[in-house]
């Protein structure tokens, strides 16, 4: 099995250029089943794999050819499998097989049916590159790969303009980390001289001491990547949007996996972090700045899908936070438990919206709870979990962050503090979602009823989301250990109770009604905070006068030609000459006779003028 | 010398009284026939100016350039004429003003 771990990339990888070169003339059935088995024999292999790991515990390397060599640079395409790796291609893989089922019902009707498998096989096999590879430099490609594939899926309906530009939007934020990152590749290779994950981050230990200031910058660079690719703060904007695309596609590249590669990035080279503590409390900042800020805006959208959206972006805040306080294994395991609830969740919204008409506000919904009980029983569960409500698998990661970065020195109580702010909010809005469209009167009826396509995914994913709490990733040989102390019993409790205060008031607020908070929402000050967390903090409308509308600003004044202007100002010059001279070309005698004689009697008048002078 | 002893001043200024009328008319005229008519009063008022200095400077010089001006004066009135033939038919009107076509 340890050989053939190429295959597991490869298999998507075909799928999907088969589908691009024929999928015209496959039928529909055939495209379902090529784009589905595909990633479920990858599914199957990682299984096999992780049979396999776990009995032996053995990290596979493999490298299959070089892929370049140039003075001694000889990145290879080569893949590295241990704990991680396996955490990862699991999620990938298992949840990646359980969208591509949902979606070959939720897009049965697309006439670009083969098109979206193709893009979707192909995100697999790039997310897969990205995660087994052993260089950065191959992550590097699957990084890109994936990013590719989130910018074609997001504008995969792109007849509307808008969904274009969310596209665009998606791919030029994240660019704007991924040059950061490479120029974190370029420092360290220049640094130290190569770019094999495991051989660098050892060649970085000897090098460079702790607190140094090149790791530090290299880190920070890094950083930048996966703040872009992961949604954080500052350049989270594109995730909101990028619902644009069809919604199982959100669940697969904008919840589960793609968003959360940033998270892995770090994660994997945890090594080189851990030489810059500051990087580390950078980090720690970003995730738990986003959580907060996302967490408030979700509170306040109507968008089912920009609610989910605000919430990833906050908890992968929560993974950050993780990685910031050196609690790497609860990052990987909230990475994982998110993957599933939220996967769940968005694919839950995803059957509202196939059934419900593409309707996207919540309050046109409500009372769905007997019309589409699988879905009303997923998104009770999904939400459970993204509350971190006892029991559920969000509850087991999300208290392992907070409690580990409780323990941090200095600012460990602030950001637990902080983080159970997020929590509270996290339960409130995700409540309120539920409350708001599965309780209540009707508004829409659905128009038909979820397949078993829709129903199986949702139902392994509600299993999943409940039990998988109870996983025990195998990552403790990559991660240093945790020092095992835990804090008091008190924080803990406090930690658990949290969640649940914030259910309770979403039940007073959203579906009893006993709590009136009209007052406060319709107050100058509530109104105008409302409109502010629900335009995303207005960073949107700073970026737009900071960046876009400049830059437009340039452009167009760039479109003029601004120095062919210079040659344009010549020829504007001799046309009005000429226009005049021609008037004087009027073909009327008379006048040529006049100017001649006026012309005449100037020169006589200056030669007689002169004349005198000289004599 | 016998007979009219007229200056010559005298002469130059009916001669550039003359080309001035010619001038003129040049100027206001605008049926062709009465322009070509203005052009002989100027080549008069040239062919004067040259009898008369050719007379004060007792010199034939003047009166071969006479001569001469008669002769361009005729063949100009020729070329005239059938020109003004030509315009009479194309525009039906002898208005040079409205003969303005190359207007450009």
């Amino acid at each position: 099995m340890s050989e053939t771990i190429w295959l597991i990339p490869l298999i998507p990888l075909l799928s999907s250029v088969t589908l691009m070169l024929f999928g015209s003339r496959l039928k529909v059935s055939q495209i379902g089943i090529l784009g589905v088995a595909s990633v479920g024999i990858a599914a199957l292999l990682t299984l096999l794999l992780a049979v396999e790991f776990m009995q032996n515990q053995q990290v596979i390397q493999l490298s299959l050819w070089i892929w370049m060599e140039v003075a001694g640079f000889a990145p290879g395409i080569s893949f590295y499998f241990d704990g991680l790796t396996l955490v990862m291609m699991s999620v990938i893989t298992g949840v990646g097989f359980l969208i591509h089922l949902f979606s070959t019902e939720f897009m049965e009707r697309d006439p670009s049916y083969a098109r979206y498998f193709a893009y979707l096989n192909m995100f697999v096999a790039a997310m897969l590159v990205l995660v087994m590879a052993d260089n950065l430099l191959l992550l590097y490609l699957g990084w890109e790969g994936v990013g590719v594939c989130s910018y074609l899926l997001v504008g995969f309906w792109y007849q509307h303009n808008a969904n274009g530009h969310a596209a665009r939007k998606a791919f030029i934020v994240t660019r704007i980390g991924d040059t950061a990152m490479a120029l974190g590749l370029l420092l360290l290779f220049t640094q130290l001289g190569t770019l094999d994950i495991q051989a660098m981050v050892g060649e970085a230990n000897q090098t460079w001491q702790v607190g140094d200031t090149i790791p530090l910058i290299a880190c920070l660079l890094l950083v930048c990547g996966a703040v872009g690719k992961s949604a954080q703060l500052p350049l989270h904007t594109w995730l909101p949007d990028a619902m644009a695309g069809p919604t199982p596609v959100s669940a697969l590249i904008h919840a589960a996996t793609m968003v959360t590669a940033g998270v892995y990035l770090i994660a994997r080279t945890h090594g080189l972090f851990l030489l810059a503590p500051t990087a580390m409390t950078v980090v720690a900042v970003i995730g738990i700045t986003t959580s907060l800020m996302a967490a408030f805006t979700a509170l306040m959208q109507t968008d089912i899908k920009r609610i989910l959206a605000y919430s990833t972006i906050s908890q992968i805040g929560y993974m950050f936070l993780a990685l910031g306080v050196g609690a790497w294994s609860a990052g990987i395991f909230h990475l994982m438990t998110h993957a599933f609830f939220k996967a769940l969740l968005f694919l839950g919204s995803g059957a509202i919206i196939h059934c419900l008409h593409h309707e996207h506000n919540i309050f046109k919904m409500g009372g769905l709870r007997t019309r589409m009980p699988v879905t009303f029983w997923s998104f009770m569960i999904g939400s459970a979990a993204l509350a971190a409500l006892p029991m559920t698998s969000g509850f087991f990661s999300k208290d392992q962050i907070l409690l580990q970065a409780y323990q941090l020195p200095d600012i460990g109580p602030g950001l637990w503090m902080a983080g159970l702010l997020g929590a509270l909010l996290t339960a409130i809005y995700s409540f309120r979602l539920v409350f708001v469209v599965f309780f209540g009167k009707a508004n829409t009826e659905p128009d038909k009823n979820t397949g078993w396509r829709m129903a199986v995914p949702l139902s392994v994913l509600c299993f999943l989301a409940m039990v998988g709490g109870w996983f025990m990733i195998p990552v403790s040989e990559v991660f240093p250990a945790s020092d095992g102390s835990h804090p008091a019993h008190w924080v803990e409790y406090v930690s658990i109770s949290v969640p649940i205060v914030g259910v309770l008031l979403a039940y007073f607020i959203f579906y009893s009604g006993r709590l009136k908070i009209d007052g406060l929402v319709n107050s100058t000050l509530g109104k105008s905070l409302g409109q502010f967390w629900f335009s995303g903090w207005g960073i949107d409308w700073l970026y737009d006068h900071l960046f876009v509308k400049p830059y437009y600003g340039l452009a167009n004044m760039l479109k003029g030609e601004p120095v062919d202007a210079i040659y344009g100002l010549i020829v504007a010059l001799n046309q009005t000459f000429n226009h005049w001279l021609s008037v004087a070309q009027s073909g009327r005698m008379r006048w040529y006779l006049a100017s001649m004689v006026a012309g005449l009697i100037l020169v006589i008048t200056l030669a007689a003028n002169l004349s005198v002078g000289v004599l | 010398m016998d007979g009219l002893n007229i200056p010559l001043n005298h002469i130059l200024l009916v001669s550039s009284l003359l080309f001035a009328i010619g001038m003129l008319g040049l100027m206001i005229r605008r049926n062709i026939i009465f322009i070509l008519m203005s052009l002989e009063v100027m080549l008069n008022a040239a062919a004067l100016a040259f009898v008369a200095a050719g007379a004060h400077w007792g010199q034939p010089d003047g009166q071969v350039v006479f001569m001469l001006i008669l002769t361009v004066a005729a063949a100009e009135v020729a070329v005239g004429l059938g020109l003004v033939l030509q315009v009479q038919k194309r525009f039906k009107t002898l208005d040079m003003d409205h003969a303005n076509r190359m207007q450009g």
